[in-house]
C-alpha cells in the first residue's frame, strides 16, 4: 500500500505545532498501524530527520500507552481495539490519514503525538485504597459475591486507561473513564467500605484537572478499545448522589 | 452565588436533569391547555379560557410559577456554565472531527438551546408580559379584549402565518432539544439499568415527537384551515 500521511510535528510543550505531509510506500496491509510508522520512522532517521515521536508499549491492547487519534477518531477506524491492534488492511490504498495527539487541556503535548496522561494517575490517586485485612492470605472465594457483580466489576476493570474516552468526547469529559474505576470497587464487597469517599475524591480530582462535563454524547463508549459501557456513568451518579446526602444528612 | 458556581460537575448536572425534568412536565400541561384553541370541542374557547385564568390565577399555581422561572432560570445559567468549561477543556481542536459515533442531537444542545430560549424571549413578551402590563398586544384580525385575553391573542399571532411558520421552526428545534433532554436526564440522575433504559430512550423519542407536533397542529390549522 502507498499511503499520504499528515502528521501533527510539535518539537516541544511549548512550540506552536503543525502538521507534516509524508509519503509511505509498499505498506504490507498485515502491518500494524505502528509497525507503519515505525518504518516511516527508519525513512525519517535515514533521510536524517526527526522521528515521529508517539506512545506505545506493550502492543497489545493491554498498556493503554498507544494514543493516536486517526482520521477523526481516537484509536482510529475500527471498533473495540486500541491503534496498536489496528491492521492497515481498514485504509484504502492510495489514502491520506490524518494523525495527531490527543486534544485536551488536561492532557497537554509533549512531543509530536505523545500527550501527558498525568492528570489520570491523579485521578486514580485521589481513588485511595480499598480495605484489606492484613493478616494471613485468605482463603480463596471466601467472601461470596454474585457472578453479575463479579462481572460487572470485571467489565470496568478492562480500563487500560488510555483516555480514548477524552479524547473522543467532544467536551474532552473523562467520565467513562473515571466512572469504570469508582464501578471497579463499587460492586465488590472489598471496594464498598470506601466507595462513598472514593466516588467524591476521584470526581473532585477529576474537575480539578481540567476535564470537561458530560453531555451522555455516548462517543467515550464507541471509542472505548474496551468496549467500557456508560452505564458505568450511571453508577458513579448514583454513588456520588447517595455519598452526597448521606454527607448532608450527616451534618 | 460563588457557591453555585463552585459545585462539583456531578452536582451541577443533578441540578440541570432535576430542573429540566419539571421544565419537561411544565410543557405537557401547556400543550393540554394549548390544544383546546384548536376547535376540538364545542365550548373549546370556554375550556382554553377557564385553563388559561385557572394558570393565571390560582395561588398554587403562583406558588408553582416560582419554580417555573426558577427552573427555567437555573437551567439556563448550568447550560451555560456546563458548556463554557466544555469549550475551554479542548483548547487545541483537532483537524478532524466528530467521526466518532454519537447521541445525534446532543452535539447541538447548546445551539438548539440558544434557539428555544429567543423563543421563550419573544413568547413571554407576547403573552406573560402583556399580563403583566409590560407590553401592549400586537394587533390582528380580532380585537384582544383585556391584558388577560390569552385567546385573542393566540389568534392574532397565529393568523399572520409569518409568524406561525417561525412558530414551528423554532417547535422543531425545541423538539431536537427533548429528544437528547429526556434519556439524558435519566442518565444524569444515575438511572440507567440494562432493561429500562432502552424503554426510557423509547418514552423520549415519543415525548419529544408528540409533543413538538400537538404545538404545531396550532399553526398549522391556522395556515391552511382558519
Ligand atoms: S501499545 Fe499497549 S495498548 Fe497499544
Amino acid at each position: 500500500m502507498n499511503l499520504t500521511l499528515k502528521i501533527w510535528r510539535q518539537e516541544n510543550p511549548q512550540a506552536k505545532g503543525r502538521f507534516e505531509k509524508y509519503d509511505v510506500k509498499d505498506i504490507s496491509s498485515d502491518a500494524s498501524f505502528l509497525e507503519m510508522l515505525d518504518i516511516l520512522n527508519e525513512q525519517l532517521i535515514h533521510e536524517g530527520g526527526d522521528p515521529v515521536a508517539f506512545d506505545h508499549d506493550c502492543r497489545e491492547g493491554i498498556c493503554g500507552a498507544c494514543s493516536l487519534y486517526i482520521n477523526g477518531r481516537p484509536h482510529g477506524p475500527d471498533t473495540g481495539i486500541t491503534v496498536c491492534q489496528m491492521h492497515m488492511r481498514n485504509f484504502r490504498d492510495g489514502s491520506t490519514i490524518t494523525i495527531e495527539p490527543w486534544r485536551a487541556k488536561a492532557f497537554p503535548v509533549i512531543k509530536d503525538l505523545m500527550v501527558d496522561r498525568f492528570a489520570f494517575d491523579k485521578i486514580i490517586q485521589a481513588g485511595g485504597y480499598i480495605s484489606v485485612n492484613a493478616g494471613s492470605a485468605p482463603d480463596a472465594n471466601v467472601i461470596p459475591i454474585p457472578k453479575e457483580n463479579a462481572e460487572t466489576a470485571m467489565d470496568a476493570a478492562a480500563c487500560i486507561g488510555c483516555g480514548a474516552c477524552v479524547a473522543a468526547c467532544k467536551n474532552a469529559s473523562a467520565m467513562l473513564f473515571v466512572s469504570a474505576r469508582v464501578s471497579q470497587f463499587a460492586v465488590l464487597p472489598q471496594g464498598k467500605i470506601e466507595a462513598a469517599k472514593r466516588a467524591k475524591s476521584m470526581v473532585a480530582a477529576m474537575d480539578e484537572m481540567g476535564f470537561g462535563n458530560c453531555t451522555n454524547t455516548y462517543a467515550c463508549e464507541a471509542e472505548c478499545p474496551k468496549n467500557i459501557s456508560v452505564s458505568h456513568i450511571a453508577r458513579m451518579n448514583r454513588e456520588f448522589f447517595i455519598a452526597k446526602v448521606t454527607d448532608s444528612a450527616k451534618k | 452565588m460563588s457557591k453555585f458556581i463552585h459545585y462539583s460537575s456531578l452536582t451541577k448536572k443533578y441540578i440541570m436533569s432535576i430542573a429540566g425534568f419539571f421544565l419537561m412536565m411544565f410543557l405537557i400541561v401547556h400543550l393540554g391547555i394549548n390544544l383546546f384553541i384548536l376547535p376540538i370541542t364545542e365550548n373549546h374557547e370556554d375550556v382554553f379560557r377557564n385553563g388559561v385564568e385557572f394558570m393565571t390565577s390560582n395561588p398554587l399555581i403562583k406558588v408553582m410559577e416560582v419554580f417555573l422561572f426558577a427552573a427555567f432560570i437555573i437551567h439556563i445559567i448550568y447550560g451555560a456554565v456546563l458548556q463554557i468549561k466544555n469549550w475551554m477543556s479542548r483548547p487545541v481542536r483537532y483537524r478532524i472531527e466528530g467521526w466518532s459515533h454519537t447521541s445525534f442531537f446532543s452535539k447541538f444542545m447548546i445551539h438548539t438551546g440558544i434557539i428555544v430560549f429567543i423563543f421563550l424571549v419573544i413568547h413571554l413578551m407576547n403573552f406573560y408580559l402583556v399580563k403583566e402590563g409590560f407590553t401592549e398586544a400586537l394587533s390582528g384580525p380580532v380585537t384582544v379584549e383585556n391584558n388577560h385575553d390569552f385567546y385573542h391573542m393566540a389568534i392574532n399571532l397565529f393568523t399572520n402565518t409569518t409568524y406561525s411558520v417561525i412558530y414551528i421552526l423554532f417547535i422543531v428545534l425545541l423538539g431536537f432539544h427533548l429528544n437528547h433532554a429526556f434519556q439524558s436526564a435519566f442518565q444524569s440522575l444515575g438511572w440507567n439499568h440494562s432493561r429500562y433504559t432502552p424503554v426510557i430512550k423509547a418514552i423520549g423519542n415519543i415525548y419529544s415527537i408528540v409533543i413538538p407536533l400537538g404545538f404545531i397542529l396550532i399553526p398549522l390549522y391556522f395556515i391552511f384551515l382558519y
